[in-house]
């Protein structure tokens, strides 16, 4: 086995180890299972020798059998449903707690990951990887144990009746196991590249499924059906590859059983000429020799299926195992009540280490002032909000809210003090009310309907079917543009941090609408500090503080008066906005 | 199931020849036991070592012939069980691309996903096993009886009570724990729904500060996905105990009989060993089989739910087309005939308590530009989306070149049309493989001519590889801004006749907004173009303003005229620019 499996397989079993109360029981049950089940026959074996002819039978001796028989019957029933109960158990408990380990770890990734990596073959990971782990942990569990302790059980019989051809069965059968791990290590591959063709799959489907409209709407169905075909068409081989060569694992086996079989055969009969056998005595042999291959079989299934399992196992401990964002110092402050003074010292940023963003940005807000932050598109506004909100750290300098650098700041107190509402809305699967209520989930429906009234989206949802219990769904569904929005600004209305960041927020909302806004807006500004991405003049005007942005740095500072004076890059961009 | 096993059709060949193939080993492995017998009560009882030394051989040669058919078995299973699933989730795939947006809205994107990925997986492993395995249990099972029947009638009733009894365990069980495993699935869906969320939504959740609830949400959700599952097993779990229960109270049923017999002297004691290892084949087989039962199981759940997203269909186009005026082909383009016509149209969305649109009237000549301007749900996306026919509409009718939309195949009619849409997306891939969505065969050069006009050169120039430069799943690695302007080269690159801009400048800044109109303006060719905006000032020099309030048409003319008429677009523009209400007043 590669160290790399090695890896995976040392991580299932700590997860495994949670469980060993469990994992003993089933031990214990697995083992009376199947002392039982090879005890059955011979105690029918003893049943019959009591039917010796006609009128020679000990009907006594036989009911006796027929008790124990049945006694021994209804143990091993028993004890083999609570063992696969047991076994259910664990392996589905297992695979919550990878599972919550994962979205735990997706919690606290740094953006830097989850921007850069496709949801799809996220999702994909936690979800059907895991499911595949979970089917092959469960063979696992149900045929390990007993396959293995029937192994061993048979050993024993077999050298009780003879030891020599007990020898030539424990001589041939381990071939039985190099074969089976020869293949597992040749698939193990295999099933890596299905993995992640699956994951590649996924990934289009996602992009595909998720932006049909857009599909539809440039008639690009049959350009997308063959896309998706060309990766259906590679699945389609690899699959094709790994699961045929992992399903040669079972008849290669029982080839090597076939031999066992015909070597205690031959031999048996070779030793019983000369006389080192009774008959009897090798036909129950026999069907030992039997019992004792059967489990190598289902071993060597259940290796290949693990084996599939540590595959999708090591793409989802790769998940796990990624460094998340450093945590918050146990002796960070707290923010509460913020005052609102941001101050930003010579911040250096860039996303990329060779190309540079911001360079010695400064930057002093006071409490309830207004940052507009203006330029032309795609010159990095939004590195400036993710840069505040902490989603990104600064490559060098610091920044300041209340004095305190906010690396020294919980993340979650620091961003719950700033009011967010991006361009691009976002609106979880869920009533209207548990959205507008997700910044404040104890929020009576009163505050819901006061919050919604303040960002006038009141109106709106008052029509809806259901009013606020009217279910959307992911991304909001039948909503249009504006109406989302509006629901995210009555979010953050309803609990109005002490500062907000606002980008390009009011951008697909009809004027009509932004104007009330806007005055409410003004209103939950009063005393906040605000930054806001802006487009609209009178934004712009009434700041007390204008960033030009271009190309990711700030190339000029000032309120509206001062910057026009300059007659530099915000002259000319005022101008040219407004020429008619 | 049905419906699904269409797709196996194709593979008909393999999936006659892997079961067969599996029966020819079955039947060699029942051989062993009996040239072993003939090596006992020849070999051994002659003392002939040379006929035990042949017979091995023969063993050998059995188990080498066996190997070979297991493994054409198992290759045929796969091939077959692979190819199904390919050709399925291809043709899922394609259903759902051909779903109208109606459907779209409809249907969940997760639960889609699932179906696609997880169900399929398990449908073709349930396939796989079922040609390698469900055929030979059953023959077993009833050549045991058949034997036994050869051996002694009356034991041999056993198995005929025997054997339904277990039928009716394994279907039961079956029957039993197939909605459960739905249920399972079901659970799976949520999971999947919740992860999916905290990507697409993982800013505005660690703006909230919501990771922990979000987590517990999450954990409430496998927790009660691990309870639904462990259930499931709890039941499939009964089938084991309850089959080997039953086959050895056969058994000792059969020891009974047998004992009886044995007495009176019609049985023999060899015949009783027979007869109960006949018993115990069969507990073999079902052991066997139980495991496989738990496969098929899901496999069926995930199929049902496979074969739910094949029934959501398209609904016929409700009216015939004859009934419609306007269709008939002989309208051509004679003079006189609007470009683009709207007559009377009204709109109802599936499943919406009111009309989205009411009674709009009005034409447009080739070559103009159409403002659409109005409030947060007035109604103005509806308007356009009318016009590629995304939505049918449920009143009137929309007239290009005098024929009805509706009669127009829809490949024909969306190829003349330019959207750009109000989210802007793009897709994995490059620059250019994206500016083909517009136009496949798209050269260089009209890839740069759209470029410039969508105000999109220096995101273009700015990137590495320029137009090879890579996309990210979504455009994830560009801005707001930025996919915007690529979104608008996309839709110009095919020249289209009519251009829809669906507020699609909404991320830009004023000056590029402005830039862009220019540009747009000087299109070459007659390009017909509506720009739906909140903005008066990307509107007001278009030919035909149309302005929209709560689904009615509030007015429609050019600016000047609307601002001396029309008090909706009087309160819109001057909320816009305030100084010029002043300068008036």
């Amino acid at each position: 086995m590669k160290s790399g499996q090695m890896k995976t397989l040392k991580q299932v079993m700590n997860y495994i180890r949670r469980y060993w109360l469990l994992v003993g029981l089933s031990l214990i049950l697995a083992a009376v299972t199947v002392i039982l089940t090879l005890y059955i026959p011979i105690l029918t074996g003893d049943a019959v020798d009591l039917l010796l002819g006609k009128g020679a039978v000990d009907f006594d001796g036989v009911f006796g059998i027929m008790k124990t028989i049945g006694i021994a019957v209804a143990v091993t029933a028993v004890s083999q449903w609570v063992m696969n109960t047991c076994n259910n158990h664990i392996t589905y408990h297992v695979v919550k707690d990878i599972r919550e380990d994962a979205f735990h770890k997706l919690e606290q990734l740094p953006l830097k990951y989850l921007d850069a990596h496709a949801y799809g073959d996220i999702v994909s990971r936690v979800i059907a990887d895991v499911d595949t782990f979970a089917d092959g942990l469960l063979m696992g569990f149900t045929q390990f144990f007993t396959g293995v302790l029937t192994i061993f059980g048979t050993l024993g019989f077999m050298l009780y009746t003879s030891i020599p051809i007990t020898l030539v069965v424990v001589c041939i059968t381990p071939v039985s196991f190099l074969v089976a791990r020869f293949i597992a290590t040749k698939t193990y591959t295999m099933f890596k590249e299905q993995s992640e063709t699956r994951g590649e799959q996924t990934s289009l489907i996602e992009e595909m499924v998720g932006n049909q409209k857009i599909v539809k709407t440039f008639s690009r169905e049959e350009a997308v059906k063959k896309q998706f075909g060309e990766i259906n068409g590679r699945l389609q081989k690899c699959s094709l590859k790994a699961i045929f060569f992992s399903s040669i694992t079972n008849p290669a086996t029982r080839f090597v059983n076939s031999l066992v079989y015909a070597g205690v055969g031959i031999f048996g009969a070779l030793l019983a000429i000369n006389g080192g056998i009774r008959i009897g005595r090798l036909s129950c042999f026999l069907s030992y020799a039997n019992q004792y291959t059967k489990p190598f079989n289902e071993i060597s299934g259940v290796i290949t299926e693990l084996q599939n399992a540590l595959a999708c196992a090591a793409r989802i401990f790769e998940l796990i195992d990624e460094e998340p964002q450093v945590p918050d110092s146990p002796d960070a402050r707290v923010l509460s009540n913020a005052g609102g003074n941001v101050k930003l010292e010579n911040v250096y940023f860039s996303y990329t280490p060779d190309k540079k963003l911001i360079e010695n940005f400064n930057l002093n807000v006071k409490p309830g002032q207004r940052v507009a932050i203006v330029g032309p598109t795609g010159c990095g506004k939004t590195t400036v909000i993710n840069l505040l909100m902490r989603f990104y750290d600064v490559d060098r300098g610091c920044i300041r809210v209340d004095g305190t650098d906010i690396s020294k700041i919980t993340r979650g107190s620091l961003r719950t003090s700033y009011g967010m509402v991006l361009q691009e809305t976002w609106l979880r699967a869920g009533t209207i009310k548990d959205n507008i209520k997700m910044g404040k989930p104890g929020a009576t429906d009163q505050e819901v309907i006061e919050a919604a009234k303040a960002s006038h989206a009141h109106s709106f949802i008052k029509r809806l079917p259901k009013g606020y219990d009217t279910v959307i769904t992911e991304d909001g569904g039948s909503l249009s543009q504006g109406q989302k929005q509006l629901l995210c600004i009555a979010r953050v209305m309803l609990c109005l941090p002490p500062m907000l960041i606002l980008d390009e927020a009011t951008s697909s909302i009809d004027t009509r609408t932004e104007i009330r806004i806007q005055k409410a807006f003004a209103r939950m500004m009063e005393g906040r500090t605000s930054f806001i991405v802006a487009h609209r003049l009178s934004t712009i005007r009434e700041a007390d503080i204008i960033l030009v942005m271009k190309d990711g740095n700030i190339i000029e500072q000032g309120n509206h008066e001062t910057l026009l004076n300059k007659k530099g890059f915000y002259a000319n961009l005022y101008n040219s906005q407004f020429a008619r | 199931m049905k419906r699904l096993m269409r797709y196996l059709k194709e593979y008909k060949k393999e999936s006659v020849l892997a079961p067969l193939f599996k029966l020819l080993e079955a039947f060699f492995e029942l051989l062993v036991p009996l040239v072993m017998a003939n090596i006992i009560d020849i070999g051994i009882a002659n003392t002939d070592m040379g006929y035990v030394t042949k017979m091995g051989f023969c063993l050998l040669a059995l188990a080498i012939v066996g190997l070979v058919s297991s493994i054409t078995a198992q290759f045929f299973a796969a091939k077959a069980a692979v190819g199904f699933s390919t050709r399925l989730r291809q043709a899922l795939f394609d259903h759902i691309q051909g779903l109208d947006f109606t459907n779209i809205d409809r249907a969940g994107t997760s639960t889609m996903i699932t179906r696609m990925t997880s169900d399929i997986n398990q449908v073709q492993s349930g396939v796989n096993m079922v040609l390698r395995l469900f055929l030979r249990s059953p023959i077993i099972v009833f050549g045991a009886m058949i034997m036994a029947f050869t051996i002694d009638v009356k034991s041999a009733l056993i198995f005929v009570v025997a054997i339904p009894l277990l039928a009716i365990v394994v279907f039961g069980i079956m029957m039993w724990t197939m909605p459960l495993y739905k249920k399972v699935q079901g659970g799976l869906d949520k999971v999947l729904g919740v992860t999916r969320e905290n990507l697409t939504g993982v800013r505005v959740i660690r703006a909230f500060h919501k990771e922990e609830e979000e987590e517990r949400k999450f954990r409430e959700y496998t927790a009660a996905l691990a309870d639904s599952q462990t259930f499931a097993g709890k039941i499939s779990a009964v089938m084991n105990p309850v089959t080997y229960v039953i086959v050895n109270g056969a058994i000792i049923a059969l020891i009974y009989t047998g004992a009886i017999q044995v007495n009176v002297g019609t049985l023999t004691q060899g015949e009783v060993i027979a007869i109960i290892n006949y018993m115990s084949q069969i507990l073999v087989e079902l052991v066997k089989l139980a495991n496989l039962i738990i496969t098929i199981t899901k496999a069926l759940a995930s199929a049902d739910r496979v074969a739910g997203v094949f029934e959501i269909r398209n609904e016929e186009q409700a009216a015939g087309l004859e009934g419609i005026p306007g269709s008939a082909a002989s309208a051509g383009s004679e003079k006189g005939v609007p470009f683009l016509e709207f007559d009377h149209v009204s709109l109802t969305y599936a499943g919406a308590g009111a009309e989205t649109l009411q009674d709009m009237s009005f034409t447009v000549n080739r070559g103009e530009t159409i403002g659409v301007i109005g409030g947060t749900g007035s109604g103005k996306s509806s308007l356009v989306n009318l016009i590629p026919g995304f939505y049918p509409v449920t009143g009137g009718a929309i007239r290009l070149e005098g024929k009805d939309i509706r009669s127009l195949p829809e490949d024909t009619l969306r190829n003349r049309i330019g959207v750009v849409p109000q989210k802007a997306v793009l897709f994995k891939g490059t620059i250019r493989s994206n500016l083909q969505w517009g136009k496949p065969d798209a050269t260089e050069e009209e890839m740069w001519q759209a470029i410039d006009t969508a105000q999109a050169r220096e995101v273009v120039e700015g990137k590495d590889g320029k137009l090879d430069a890579k996309v990210a799943q979504s455009g994830k690695n560009l801005s707001g801004g930025q996919r915007q302007r690529l979104t608008i080269a996309r839709a110009l690159v095919r020249k289209p006749e009519i251009l829809i801009l669906d507020d699609s400048a909404s991320a830009l800044d004023y000056a590029t907004d402005a830039k862009l109109r220019e540009a747009l303006r000087s299109l070459e060719g007659n390009t017909t173009t509506f720009i739906v905006s909140q903005r008066a000032s990307t509107i007001r020099h278009a030919d035909k303003i149309i302005v929209l309030d709560d689904g009615e048409m509030a007015g429609i003319g050019t600016h000047d005229e609307l601002l001396a008429a029309c008090g909706v677009y009087q309160e819109i523009y001057y909320s816009q620019y305030p100084d010029e209400r002043k300068a008036e007043g």
